[in-house]
């Protein structure tokens, strides 16, 4: 007799083969005629310019940090939801001195400005050439 | 025949029967999205290959089977290849804990109609969405282009903001519900009592983390045409794109259920039982009601997708974590409050 | 022992745990490492799910997978760790480090075998069916452990007050 995640199983298998088999077809049926040009990294038609990896935004980071302690209190939260109804008041009282932590933790966050993203404040870069001007 | 090899075949036609008809339909969701598209815009869309056009999602998937699949030279082909996979694998295996419909009664034999009935479902969907970061990201770095990784970048950012709202919004159904199984979430929400009314904040919550998530417009800054030519599948071709379109779609239908369930009633059809219609047909109007929401739902991706303008990425991320994030806190709590009060 | 399926499913994601563990070691590429190391905590999962540890099985797909994995992506692609060379010249203590780990897990993989087939905790598999479960987690994190839940919230309240400050150095 199967499980109930014996069947999650299955039917994982079962949309693995069908990718499998899309990608083989794919793969037989397609034509291969690779060139310098086609295998080239998109850039808009230019030579690729510098390396892929650029600095990035250190707010990414921060942002990710700050992501997987909320998640790990929302963890918290998930056994405690389900036994709420039977529990009653204690798991009430219990969980409302965990949420002020968490709300805490939130508002000390957003008071010092982590969770705000900044808007971007574009560079238009000026032309040293005045052609277009005296043209028109 | 024995009886394990008769649950076993049972089980294995479920699996098929919902895989084919999810596959079918992500293809009719992209003819579909088209046509929408088409109507917004006082053009006619694809109506060529077969009766208004409905043979075009056949046609297109024989297309890109026909093209040739360009790996760049600079990429890392291994993960290349498996992150469109793990994208299109994430969005289905979703599937296997949504109830479609309640039991139907086959030849003396009670058939669930659900694949698993396994008791953490709504947690076990909450995985899924988290794991999904993964093919975007992954594709997004393994193709070695500026563009594909500001997208992946830019998506994994994003879909973990919205995570954290969406886990609190379900979070509220969980109480009302105390289990997390979604076929007792389902059979709770008979007559009108479907958790829309319950938990409207919720419901909303939800469903903008559901676009979020989804990467769809207004929050499909990880694609962003205008600005990252194609986002995090720039250097992908044939089948390997068709496999990250697919993923968007069936994306899209997962969210769908997954809303349906949680919030719209599931298969649920109100006061049905009341008429005194046969078991047969009440079993078959419930999958069809389940299958109606999911499709309006569906409609109603596509509808604000030609509607509503993208967002800029700094309101996006303000979006979710000083409205969004504060609000399904709120929910929580209020919801906890509402329980505690009434329950004494 | 039986050659349940249970047991079959056990040993292959068993052998797929050890065997992603190593290739994750292995890996030259930063980014390959952390795909194995993906890999082997889905195996893991599966091994809980075996143990009829649902909850805790989710429970390592959505903070370890879901959470923890996706910020070392972050680092490895924010810090442009192209190949282990540059990040093998920052540790000087590598050796030292490698034999202290090795000790330690020596001496767990000892005591795993000795009480293993002691038969000490064979006791606790009986209950194990309802002990994975949410609903008696929820119930013995309410009752008997209050008191650790709360001191994690206020661990957890220092992880964001440090991640703030942190972030805040590099900001200014």
């Amino acid at each position: 007799m199967l499980t109930q995640f014996g069947q999650v199983l299955i039917f994982m298998i079962i949309a693995a083969g069908f990718v499998a088999v899309a990608f083989i077809a794919a793969r037989l049926i397609g034509p291969k005629l690779p060139s310098k040009g086609k295998n080239s990294t998109y850039e808009c038609g230019e030579d690729t310019e510098g390396d892929t990896w650029l600095k990035f935004n250190v707010r990414y980071y921060v942002i990710a940090l700050i992501f997987i302690i909320f998640d790990v209190e929302i963890v918290f939260l998930f056994p405690w939801a389900v036994v709420f109804k039977e529990m009653g008041l204690i798991a009430f009282i219990e969980m409302a001195i965990f949420l002020i932590i968490l709300i805490l933790g939130f508002v000390y966050a957003y008071a010092k400005g982590d969770l705000h993203w900044d808007k971007p404040r574009p560079v238009i870069p000026a032309l040293d050439r005045q052609i277009f001007k005296s043209e028109i | 025949m024995p009886e394990w090899l008769i649950d076993i075949l049972i089980t294995l036609t479920k699996i098929v029967i919902v895989e084919g008809v999810i596959l079918t339909a992500v293809a009719y969701s992209v003819y579909a999205e088209r046509r929408v598209s088409a109507f917004t815009q006082n053009r006619i869309g694809p109506n060529r290959v077969g009766p208004a056009g409905l043979l075009q999602p056949l046609v297109d998937v024989v297309k890109l089977l026909m093209k040739e699949d360009i790996v760049p030279a600079k990429a890392n082909r291994l993960v290349h290849a498996l992150a469109p996979g793990i994208s299109i694998l994430v969005a289905l295996s979703t599937f296997a804990v949504i109830p479609f419909g309640d039991k139907i009664l086959l030849a003396g034999r009670e058939i669930k109609l659900q694949i698993a009935d396994v008791n953490i479902g709504i947690l076990y969907i909450l995985a899924l969405v988290s794991l999904g970061v993964y093919g975007v990201t992954l594709s997004g770095w393994s193709s070695n282009s500026k563009y594909s990784l500001l997208g992946g970048l830019r998506s994994s950012a994003q879909m973990i903001s919205y995570e954290l709202s969406m886990g609190l919004a379900v979070l509220g159904v969980i109480l009302i519900n105390g289990s997390f199984e979604l076929d007792t979430i389902v059979q709770n929400q008979f007559g009108w009592k479907w958790n829309i009314i319950l938990q409207p904040i919720g419901f909303l919550t939800f469903l903008v983390s559901a676009f979020a998530e989804t990467n769809r417009t207004p929050f499909d800054l990880p694609e962003a045409e205008q600005e990252l030519v194609g986002g995090y599948h720039t250097e992908y071709s044939s089948m390997k794109f068709a496999m990250f379109f697919l993923a968007e779609y069936a994306n899209v239908i997962v969210a769908s259920s997954v809303i349906t369930t949680l919030y719209l009633g599931g298969w649920q059809f109100p006061y049905l039982q009341t008429f005194g219609l046969p078991d047969m047909l009440v079993s078959i109007l419930q999958v069809l009601a389940f299958c109606g929401k999911v499709f309006l739902m569906v409609l109603f991706f596509i509808w604000v997708r030609w509607t509503i303008p993208r967002f800029r990425y700094d309101q996006l991320m303000n979006l979710g974590w000083k409205a969004m994030l504060p609000l399904a806190l709120a929910n929580l709590v209020l919801t906890a409050i509402i329980l505690t009060l009434f329950k004494t | 022992m039986q050659f349940t399926l249970e047991f079959v499913l056990f040993v292959i994601f068993g052998l797929g745990a050890i065997a992603t563990a190593v290739l994750m070691i292995t890996r030259k590429n930063p980014i390959m490492s952390a795909i194995f190391l993906v890999v082997n905590f889905f195996t893991v999962a599966v091994i809980y799910l075996l143990l009829k540890a649902q909850f805790i099985a989710i429970i390592q797909v959505l903070v370890y997978m879901g959470a923890i994995m996706v910020l070392f992506l972050f680092v490895i692609m924010l810090l442009n760790l192209q190949d282990e060379k540059k990040l093998s010249e920052q540790f000087t203590y590598k050796k030292i480090t490698a034999v202290l780990l090795s000790i330690l897990l020596a001496m767990l993989l000892g005591t795993t075998f000795w009480f293993g087939f002691s038969g000490k905790y064979l006791r606790l598999a009986d209950t194990a069916e309802k002990l994975g479960t949410a609903e008696s987690l929820g119930k013995l994190l309410f009752t008997v452990y209050s008191f650790p839940v709360i001191a994690a919230g206020m661990l957890l309240l220092a992880g964001i007050v440090g991640a703030v400050v942190l972030a805040k150095k590099k900001f200014d």
